[in-house]
C-alpha cells in the first residue's frame, strides 16, 4: 500500500508540466506496483508454505495420553470393542465415560495418565472432552455403517493405524476455519500420501467414491 | 446416473395426502418445525418472513353460508421430477451452484444450504413456494437450542432451505440395514416427521415405485390430483379428495373452463 500512496504524488505533480509524459508515467508505474505486488504476494505465500507452515494452526494435547497398543492387547473385538455400532445403525465414535469405567473405576497399573484419568475424570463423573481429529463440520453426514459394514473396509484405511499407536499425538486446530488439521491433510500442497490415514475433505471423499463406485454421488448422499 | 432410472432399486420417494381426513390442525408442520430445526419467530404474524418446510392452506368453494365448505391443504416441498422424469424440476434447472440437486436414487429433491448463496432464482422457479429464504440468523429462544435435532444441520442467514422429506431418517435407516445386512429399508423405517404426526393419518409416504408400500395404491385413486399438473413438474406429492371442486382448485383452470379429464389420463402415474 505504501508504494501506492508515494507513486501517486509524483505523477500528479508531473502531469501539468509535460503533457502526453504522464500517461506513461502512471502506465509504469502501474507496473511496478503490480510488480511489487506480485513479489510480496508470492513471497508471502512461500513464507507461509515453507517458512512456517505450522502457522495457521493452534495445538493442543488431548486430555489423556492415550496408548491404543495396549488396550488393543487387552480387548477381545479389536476396534469394535470400544469403537462399536449402535443397534439403530449410528456410530458410537469416541467411547463415553461409562464404557471407560467399567474397567477403569480403580487403577489396573501405575500409568501416571490412567491416574490422572480417575481422579479427574472417573471420581467426578466427568466425560473426557476429547478432541476429535476426524471430526467433520456440522453439515456432513458420514455413515461408517455404509463404509465398514457396506463396503467391508477396516479402520485404518481412513484412520491410519491407530491400533498400534502409544501416545496421542497433538491435535491440530486450524486457526481460521476451525478443523482439524487432518481434514485438509498435513501436506499444504496436497500431495503425496498424508502421514495419519487419509485426507477427509470433500473431494477426498468424491475421488475414492468415483474410484470405486464409478460415480461421485448425490449430494444428499453425505451431506444434511 | 440417469441409466440407474431403470434399477429395480431406484426409488421414487413419495407422499400422498387425504384431504378428505385433514383437519388442519398443523400437526404436522409443528413436528416439521421440532424435526429440521427451522427457525421460528417471536412474532408469526408475518407470513413474508416466516419460515416453514410445510404449511396448511385453506381453500373455500366460495359459495355463501349454507353451501361454504371448506378444505385444508398441507404443502410441502412436491419433489417434482419434471417432465419424462429426466430430473430437472424447475429449482434445480436454474441453480447456480447446484446447491439444490436432484437425487436418482430416490427422487429426493435436495438442498444443500452451505452450497446455497442465496440468489434465490429457485424460489422464483418454483411454482409451489415450497421454498423459503433465512432473512434473519436463526434465534433460538433459550435453552431451546439443546433440544434441536442433531441429525439436522441448522441454516445461515442468506440460504434458502426447504423440506427434504426428512431424508437424514432416510439415511438413519440405510444404517440400520447396513448393519443388519439388508439391501432394503422397509416403508416404515423411512417416514417423514409430518406423516408420523398427522393425528388423522392423511399423510402416508413411502415409495412410488414399490407396489408393497400403500402410496403405490393410493396414488391411483379416482380421487388422486397433484397440483399445477399442466405446468408438468411431475410433482410426488399427491392429493386425495371426494370434491370435485377441491380437486378442481389443484391447477388454474379459468371460471367457465371444463376440467380436461383427457389431460388427467396423459399424466404417467407410474
Amino acid at each position: 500500500m505504501n508504494t501506492n500512496d508515494q507513486q501517486h504524488p509524483v505523477s500528479d505533480t508531473a502531469s501539468p508540466e509535460t503533457g502526453d509524459a504522464p500517461e506513461k508515467r502512471k502506465n509504469g508505474s502501474g507496473w511496478i506496483i503490480l510488480l511489487f505486488f506480485v513479489i510480496g504476494f508470492i513471497g508471502s505465500l512461500l513464507g507461509g508454505w515453507l517458512v512456517f507452515p505450522e502457522l495457521l494452526y493452534s495445538e493442543k494435547q488431548q486430555p489423556i495420553d492415550f496408548d491404543h497398543e495396549l488396550h488393543m492387547a487387552q480387548v477381545y473385538e479389536g476396534c469394535q470393542s470400544c469403537h462399536y455400532f449402535r443397534k439403530d445403525g449410528s456410530f458410537s465414535g469416541i467411547p463415553d465415560l461409562y464404557s471407560c469405567s467399567g474397567c477403569h473405576q480403580y487403577p489396573m497399573g501405575t500409568n501416571p495418565e490412567e491416574e490422572k484419568f480417575i481422579e479427574q475424570y472417573v471420581r467426578p463423573n466427568k466425560e473426557v472432552p476429547w478432541l476429535v481429529y476426524s471430526k467433520q463440520p456440522d453439515c456432513v453426514f458420514f455413515s461408517h455403517a455404509a463404509h465398514v459394514k457396506g463396503a467391508d473396509m477396516e479402520c485404518r484405511t481412513c484412520h491410519g493405524n491407530m491400533a498400534q499407536s502409544n501416545h496421542s499425538r497433538p491435535y491440530q486446530e486450524n486457526r481460521l476455519t476451525g478443523y482439524s488439521r487432518d481434514i485438509w491433510g498435513y501436506n499444504i500442497a496436497r500431495l503425496g500420501k498424508p502421514k495419519y490415514g487419509l485426507r477427509m475433505k470433500m473431494n477426498d471423499c468424491a475421488d475414492c467414491h468415483e474410484r470405486e463406485t464409478g460415480h461421485k454421488g448425490a449430494c444428499f448422499q453425505c451431506h444434511q | 446416473m440417469k441409466e440407474e432410472q431403470g434399477d429395480k432399486h431406484t426409488k421414487r420417494y413419495g407422499m400422498v395426502i387425504d384431504l378428505d381426513k385433514c383437519t388442519g390442525c398443523g400437526a404436522c408442520m409443528v413436528a416439521c418445525y421440532a424435526e429440521n430445526n427451522v427457525p421460528f419467530k417471536k412474532n408469526e404474524t408475518d407470513k413474508l418472513d416466516s419460515l416453514n418446510w410445510i404449511r396448511i392452506f385453506q381453500l373455500t368453494n366460495g359459495r355463501s353460508y349454507p353451501d361454504t365448505e371448506i378444505c385444508y391443504l398441507p404443502m410441502p416441498c412436491q419433489h417434482c421430477d419434471g417432465i419424462g422424469k429426466h430430473g430437472h424440476p424447475p429449482c434445480v434447472s436454474v441453480c447456480p451452484a447446484i446447491a439444490t440437486d436432484y437425487d436418482y436414487s430416490t427422487g429426493v429433491v435436495s438442498q444443500i444450504p452451505t452450497r446455497c448463496f442465496g440468489c434465490r432464482y429457485c424460489m422464483a422457479a418454483c411454482p409451489y413456494h415450497a421454498r423459503k429464504f433465512n432473512w434473519w440468523d436463526p434465534v433460538w429462544p433459550a435453552d431451546t437450542e439443546k433440544y434441536l435435532n442433531p441429525n439436522v444441520s441448522a441454516r445461515m442467514r442468506g440460504v434458502v432451505e426447504k423440506c427434504t422429506f426428512c431424508f437424514h431418517r432416510y439415511q438413519q435407516a440405510r444404517d440400520k440395514a447396513y448393519l443388519e445386512g439388508r439391501d432394503e429399508i422397509y416403508e416404515s423405517e423411512y417416514q417423514p416427521a409430518c406423516a408420523q404426526a398427522c393425528p388423522t393419518n392423511a399423510i402416508t409416504f413411502g415409495d412410488l415405485n414399490n407396489p408393497d408400500h400403500a402410496v403405490y395404491k393410493l396414488k391411483n385413486s379416482p380421487r388422486a390430483f397433484r397440483l399445477l399438473e399442466r405446468l408438468h413438474t411431475n410433482p410426488k406429492v399427491y392429493y386425495l379428495s371426494s370434491k370435485s371442486w377441491v380437486r378442481r382448485a389443484g391447477d388454474n383452470y379459468l371460471e367457465n373452463e371444463s376440467r380436461p379429464e383427457s389431460n388427467r389420463q396423459k399424466i404417467h402415474h407410474k
